[in-house]
């Protein structure tokens, strides 16, 4: 079973379209036991970190990211849920994360506008079968004011340029995410979940 | 490189895309999911629905438009017209809208920006402002559909609307809206020089030099346009095509 977590905000359907297109089932659940018996788990992002942190725990999400994460289940986590996996977010003045992975979440530097919204290159800085098929420096879409800044123990596989270089995917174990968001960004974004839920259900 | 949009604009009302002129004079110009699924396929960066009718019933018939079209077209979405809560904001969110944009509920209760900004992130507030010139590089705002009156400038409420907590700012002069003789490229500059949001430009676009202007002389980071799309005038392709010829950046 693929699930899809749901936590009270997130664009759920679009991911949950989008693994429907590519010839999947999820199921959008905030079950902490669905989660932990997924076969893979998508951790969607659109909302405030602060506001997205305290759905999941209230929800008792924390514990099963952990768990899932620890044993290794495939995970896709995208823009604020990519976000909150870090220790802190420099977002709201300031509030603690999941701190599931070692690093802090900080604001895109003043001189170009915030938020960064539109198309931009992913430059893939590392092979990594997420980006099979996939040209470098394909546009994805953005829509975002912070940006991870993961310590080490966290591969960066993709970059993008707005203001700075910044960290725009990143992989671990059987762990991806991105800041963009695949299931706004047309045939680029469809063709990198299919390849991960290829790696992820089918093993190849 | 991050890319200028082009944003095909899509008014809805009963269920079907209309296009008028000044807010005024309706003609149907289709099937909003067959448009969107058009417009996905030729290349276009993003779509706007409007739901000029902005009733409880009409946001309903909006929601499920853009729930069944989101099975399809895998880009973004921003939904405004008749967003007056947070409850409204979170329907159109939960059936695949990616930003809302308020415009009346805004004026009347600038808060609604901050509350929607800590709910869903400032990156889902589009505030929409109408503009009216009123003098020599003067706006006054309109709300209700450009029906009535406020007693705000349009530089300054955008200015305001930003510090509230928006992610973005779509301005449609009314002057120009649905005339096709270029935007009001004076009021997009004056608003996008004082705020450090982005801005959508709307409302007068009638050849691919238009909308080449409001991203220049206008400043704009995106611009939203409706007639030439719908009618055929020009295609997505032949826009994006003219605009990086001249050295904008798109994405093709």
């Amino acid at each position: 079973m693929i699930a899809i977590i749901d936590y009270g905000a997130g664009n759920l359907r679009s991911v949950a379209n989008a693994i429907a297109l590519l010839g999947y089932d999820a199921k959008i659940t905030s079950s902490p036991d669905d989660i932990v018996k997924a076969d893979a788990v998508f951790l969607p992002g659109v909302g405030a970190a602060a506001d997205t942190v305290s759905s999941l725990k209230a929800h008792g999400l924390d514990d099963a990211l952990k768990e899932v994460i620890a044993r290794e289940t495939p995970f896709f986590a995208v823009c604020v849920g990519l976000q909150v996996l870090f220790e802190e977010t420099e977002e709201g003045g300031g509030c603690q994360c999941l701190g599931l992975l070692p690093g802090k979440v900080r604001k895109l530097p003043a001189g170009v506008k915030v938020p960064h919204i539109g198309w931009n290159n992913v430059k893939n800085t590392r092979a990594h079968t997420l980006f099979n098929g996939i040209d470098d420096d394909s546009f994805f879409y953005f829509v975002h004011s912070y940006y991870v800044e993961p310590d080490l123990g966290t591969e960066v596989i993709g970059t993008t340029d707005y203001g700075l270089n910044f960290t725009s995917a990143i992989a671990r174990g059987n762990l991806v995410a991105t800041q963009f968001h695949p299931e706004k960004s047309g045939a680029a974004g469809l063709k990198m979940y299919d390849n991960f839920l290829k790696s992820a259900i089918r093993g190849n | 490189m991050l890319t200028r949009r082009i944003i095909p604009c899509l008014d809805v009302t009963g269920g079907r895309v209309v296009k008028g002129q000044s807010f005024l004079n309706l003609r149907d110009a289709g099937d909003p999911v067959a448009l969107a699924k058009f417009y996905y396929e030729q290349g276009a960066d993003e779509l706007a629905f409007l739901d000029i009718t902005a009733t409880v019933e009409s946001r309903k018939t909006m929601a499920s438009i853009i729930a069944e079209l989101s099975k399809y077209v895998f880009m973004p979405l921003t939904v405004g017209g008749g967003i007056r809560t947070i409850a409204d904001m979170r329907e159109m969110l939960l059936s695949g809208a990616d930003k809302v944009a308020i415009n009346t509920a805004a004026v009347a209760r600038p808060e609604l920006i901050t509350e929607g900004a800590i709910k869903f992130g400032s990156q889902c507030i589009v505030v929409a402002i109408d503009a009216k010139r009123s003098g020599e590089g003067k706006w006054v705002v309109r709300t209700h559909s450009a029906t009535q009156a406020s007693n705000l400038d349009a530089v300054e409420w955008a200015k305001k609307a930003a510090e509230m907590g928006a992610g973005e700012l779509l301005v449609t002069s009314i002057d120009s809206d649905g005339h096709q003789k270029g935007y009001d490229n004076d009021l997009n500059r004056a608003i996008s020089e004082s705020v450090s949001i982005p801005l959508i430009a709307s409302g007068g676009a009638g050849t691919p030099d238009h909308l080449y202007d409001a991203l220049t002389v206008g400043k704009a980071d995106a611009v939203l346009a409706a007639s030439i799309f719908h009618y055929g005038t020009y295609s997505i392709s032949q826009v994006k095509e003219f605009l990086a010829r001249k050295g904008v950046a798109i994405r093709r």
